[in-house]
């Protein structure tokens, strides 16, 4: 009779079974966070293409960079729900945080400059997002658009210290951590990038598998349920944004590092857009989408783009277009697909 | 006349030239997106394809600009008409993420389509000889074109409002921005409205495409390029609402215009810096509903 | 029964433009009181309960929870204050098991959803909490399963379970059991009937049995305002109830009530 009793108080009656039942259900909250083995395969491919493409290693550099920041962005989109297209403002942020600091304050140390870039594309996020996230819908991404832009426009302003479109000129960094410099076929700079990546990457792991990153999925899957059952939404967005600002501060300070230049053209609305649809043919809110979508999408690119801009211009619209209308989980989703049906049917037959 | 005024007069003039392209090409996808909350990004691209058959009508054919303006818009209103039940359709309840996505594929796909047929170089658009030169005014001259885009554009506006305002499907179509389910309920059919003023709304953004080559060329780029503008339009006019897209249209239109007159290494700035205080004091735009 | 009530309305008022959804209305709900708001269509009841829970803000009125004024709070905070609420229409994670849906709840209750940190499935006690709730409402086969799975009758199971999570001090139930098919509607009303004696509960139904059978209070609303109030029995020979509200079919009804008193 006594149905609603708090746990503690009076422990309801259990036979082996549902003792087996609670084991199981415990179990599977704790083992979906654990590690296993297939997250070991992005790695090991980044760690085979230094071996096996050494002459390729800048692009390489590259394609961690738009990892990482496409992966700031699954923070955000794939977890939290939040569709932005101005996510480039953090990236550019980062960016010129590093390239202002090294040209104008000789501030040329790598490692540092991250944490700076950390630092002032997070301030960024918190100050914008504590404004725009209030918002959804067609006026959030008009709001995050016109904010990117904005900065783009006001970096152009003052081209005299920005170069604007010509960009921050000969950039010079510090060897890393004093000893290593950078040599003509990216090997430092790629090490650099891939440790940086993994770093960050096990950082974000941490947060979405968290009790933190469930409640974000919680907004993401029902924000009125969140509301009502005490969450504090409006928080939560903000903190995730901050961190995912970071982090996209992060990639953009990578990216002026690795390339030792930095435009205008980082804050660009194409820039926001390509990281949206690496996210997205990756597939989001899986971490490794991040993975796949950017590396996918920047060998493509690199590929077809030399062949015909045009043609890969062309095939990237066809491709968000079937996407959207076949495969709305990206490329991992279709993976996960695959393998749910093989799973079933061998779950049939046994 | 003392310079600041002539520069006054030069500003509100070309200011409303261009606050009538922006009306007439942004107008269609505010009551779009009034009536199905549908993010299309893909707009700027039917203004682009508008542009690119005027370039291709006058140069290859020989029609006359005039002329050739409208056979765009009836194309592209009829060939939006395929998008929008053969695309569009299939996604009017999906999230704000996967219409971007769909119509941004699209944009992209139309750019591409552009750039190989037309290549990447601007076009231009030879005009009838009543169209070019000045209209002088004594203290300054004003280019005929602008004069003639402000009387086309302030001819739309009456036929637009007289349409929206008085008219039987004009009644429907504000019925439907503002509740949806109500219109549906009294028996309006919301899909085959939402098809008309789609098809309605391409067209005139065609005809606002074909318009604008003279007064910025036409690249393939145009499709992104003032797609970021029609959307500001939209979003700070107010979803579906005629008058708050006019009058977004001219606050845009004539303080981007001061601002390129006035201080233009600021480039946008200052119409971006306005989209984002007008949607943060008033989220829904100008006339839109909270 | 304690003196400060559990949840006191006062005055409370809300218009959207010209029109008055709300009208001036007072309601007390002592400690475990069990009270029904009923109306017809249209009378304002689900905004009564979004006045109440902080969805909206009121035009004028106050509302306390315990004692204290939480006219300001927001929703959120007035939740963590003990005040739970169900959805008329369900509003689930439904891409979520049903325990971690209930977790969800449990970890908005005691912070422990701020941690950015510690791994979602290491605490124990959360898990084994959750497990209790879905326990006491026979969910516990479902636990692993994706609320979309469900049945819609379950899945209204689990719209309460999460309200019972939040350990409430009140809790407003938005006619649980619309849409539930009549030969699964018994779980919930078990579970409605059973509720902890200390909660107050405020329950919105149109089905005159449950209303009859569940409150010890009825208040009825009509175009906003509260029209009368009183126990069953007294709502049953009202008149002008029957006229205003319950015509010839909740006539019926209470014909039927009155044979459960």
């Amino acid at each position: 009779m006594a149905v609603n009793n708090p746990p503690t108080a009076v422990t309801p009656p259990r036979d082996t079974a549902a003792i087996a039942l609670r084991e199981r259900a415990a179990e599977y909250l704790v083992r979906r966070h654990r590690f296993r083995w297939p997250e070991a395969l992005p790695w090991i491919a980044c760690i085979a293409v230094f071996f096996l493409f050494p002459d390729r290693l800048t692009f390489g550099s590259q394609v961690l960079v738009m990892v990482l920041f496409a992966l700031s962005l699954d923070l955000i989109l794939g977890y939290a729900g939040i569709v932005t297209l101005g996510h480039a403002a953090f990236f550019g942020l980062g960016a010129y945080t590093v390239g202002l600091g090294a040209a104008k304050l000789g501030w040329t140390e790598p490692v540092s400059g991250l944490f700076a870039a950390f630092f002032v594309a997070s301030l960024g996020g918190f100050l914008s997002g504590y404004f725009l996230l209030r918002y959804r819908g067609l006026t959030l991404l008009m709001l995050t658009l016109a904010t990117a832009i904005m900065l783009q426009e006001a970096g152009n302003l003052r081209s005299d210290l920005t170069g604007g479109y010509d960009g921050v000129p000969g950039l010079v960094f510090d060897p890393l951590l004093g000893r290593f410099e950078y040599d003509l076929y990216g090997h430092t700079n790629y090490i650099y990038a891939l440790v940086v990546l993994a770093v960050v990457f096990f950082f974000v792991r941490r947060i979405v598998y968290s009790p933190f990153g469930q409640a974000l999925t919680g907004i993401r899957e029902n924000v009125r349920r969140m509301h009502a059952i005490g969450s504090p939404v409006h928080w939560r967005l903000v903190t995730v944004y901050t961190i995912a600002a970071g982090i996209a501060g992060i990639a953009g300070a990578l990216f002026t590092q690795t390339n030792a230049y930095v435009t205008l053209t980082v804050f660009e609305f194409e820039n926001s857009a390509k990281v949206m649809v690496m996210l997205i043919l990756g597939g989001t809110g899986r971490l490794y989408g991040a993975f796949l979508g950017a590396a996918v999408y920047m060998i493509m690119e690199d590929y077809f783009s030399k062949l015909s801009p045009t043609f890969w211009q062309f095939g990237i619209g066809l491709l968000l277009v079937l996407a959207v209308l076949f495969a709305r989980r990206g490329v991992l989703g279709v993976f996960e697909q695959v393998g749910d049906y093989f799973a079933k049917k061998k779950g049939t037959k046994s | 006349m003392p310079q600041f005024a002539i520069i006054g007069v030069s500003i509100l003039f070309d200011g409303l030239a261009y606050a009538m392209f922006l009306f007439i090409t942004s107008v269609g996808l505010s009551v779009t997106m009034g009536l199905m909350g549908f993010v299309n990004l893909a707009h700027g691209a039917f203004a682009m394809a508008g542009g690119y058959i005027v370039v291709a009508l006058t140069r290859n054919l020989g029609i006359g600009f005039v002329p050739s303006l409208f056979i765009a818009a009836v194309l592209v209103g009829l060939i939006s008409v395929v998008f929008e039940r053969g695309l569009y359709r299939r996604l009017y309840k999906s999230t704000d993420l996967e219409q971007v996505l769909l119509t941004i594929g699209l944009a992209f796909m139309a750019i591409a389509t552009a750039t190989y047929f037309f290549g990447p170089i601007p076009k231009s658009v030879p005009l009838p000889t009543w169209l070019q030169g000045d209209i002088n005014l004594g203290f300054r001259a004003f280019p005929t074109y602008r004069a003639f885009l402000i009387i086309v554009g302030l001819v739309l506006i009456s036929v637009l409002w007289y349409g929206f305002e008085k008219t039987n499907i004009g009644a429907k179509i504000r019925a439907a921005v503002d509740n949806r389910r109500m219109a549906e309920s009294v028996g309006i059919n919301v899909d085959l409205l939402f098809t008309l003023t789609f098809a309605l709304g391409s067209a005139l953004a065609a005809l606002g495409g074909g318009l604008a080559i003279q007064l910025f060329g036409l690249s393939p780029s145009f499709a992104v390029l003032y797609l970021v503008l029609f959307l500001i339009v939209v979003a700070v006019g107010g979803l579906g609402s005629l008058k708050g897209t006019l009058l977004a249209a001219l606050v845009i239109g004539v303080i981007d215009t001061a601002g390129k007159y006035l201080y233009a290494e600021a480039g946008g700035f200052f119409i971006y810096a306005i989209t984002v205080i007008v949607l943060l004091i008033k989220p829904a735009g100008f006339y839109g509903r909270e | 029964m304690s003196a400060v009530p559990a949840l006191q309305v006062q005055g409370l008022t809300r218009n959207f433009g010209a029109l008055k959804v709300t009208r001036n209305v007072d309601l007390t709900l002592e400690r475990g009181a069990r009270c029904a708001l009923i109306g017809p269509n249209g009378a304002g009841k689900t905004t009564f309960v979004n006045l109440v829970t902080g969805v909206l803000a009121p035009s004028s009125g106050t509302v306390s929870l315990n004692g204290q004024d939480i006219t300001t709070w927001s929703q959120a905070d007035r939740a963590r204050g003990g005040l739970a609420r169900t959805f008329q229409i369900n509003q689930l994670f439904r891409g979520l098991t049903v325990l971690e849906n209930i977790c969800m709840a449990i970890g908005e209750r005691d912070g422990e959803n701020n941690n950015m940190w510690r791994s979602a499935g290491a605490k124990r006690s959360v898990i084994d909490e959750a497990l209790d709730h879905l326990d006491s409402l026979r969910l516990v086969d479902d636990a692993l399963r994706l609320v979309k799975e469900l049945p819609y009758g379950r899945q209204r199971l689990v719209e309460i379970a999460i309200a019972l999570a939040q350990k409430p001090r009140v809790l407003l139930l938005d006619e649980p059991a619309a849409g539930v098919p009549s030969s699964e509607s018994h779980l919930i009303l078990d579970v409605v009937d059973n509720l902890d004696p200390d909660i107050a509960v405020m329950i919105i139904e149109h089905d005159m049995d449950v209303v009859f059978r569940f409150a010890k209070e009825i208040i009825v609303l009509v175009q906003g305002a509260v029209f009368t109030k009183g126990t069953p029995k007294e709502i049953m020979s009202n008149e002008d109830v029957r006229a205003v509200y319950l015509g010839q079919e909740g006539h019926d009804a209470v014909q039927r009530g009155g044979g459960h008193g």
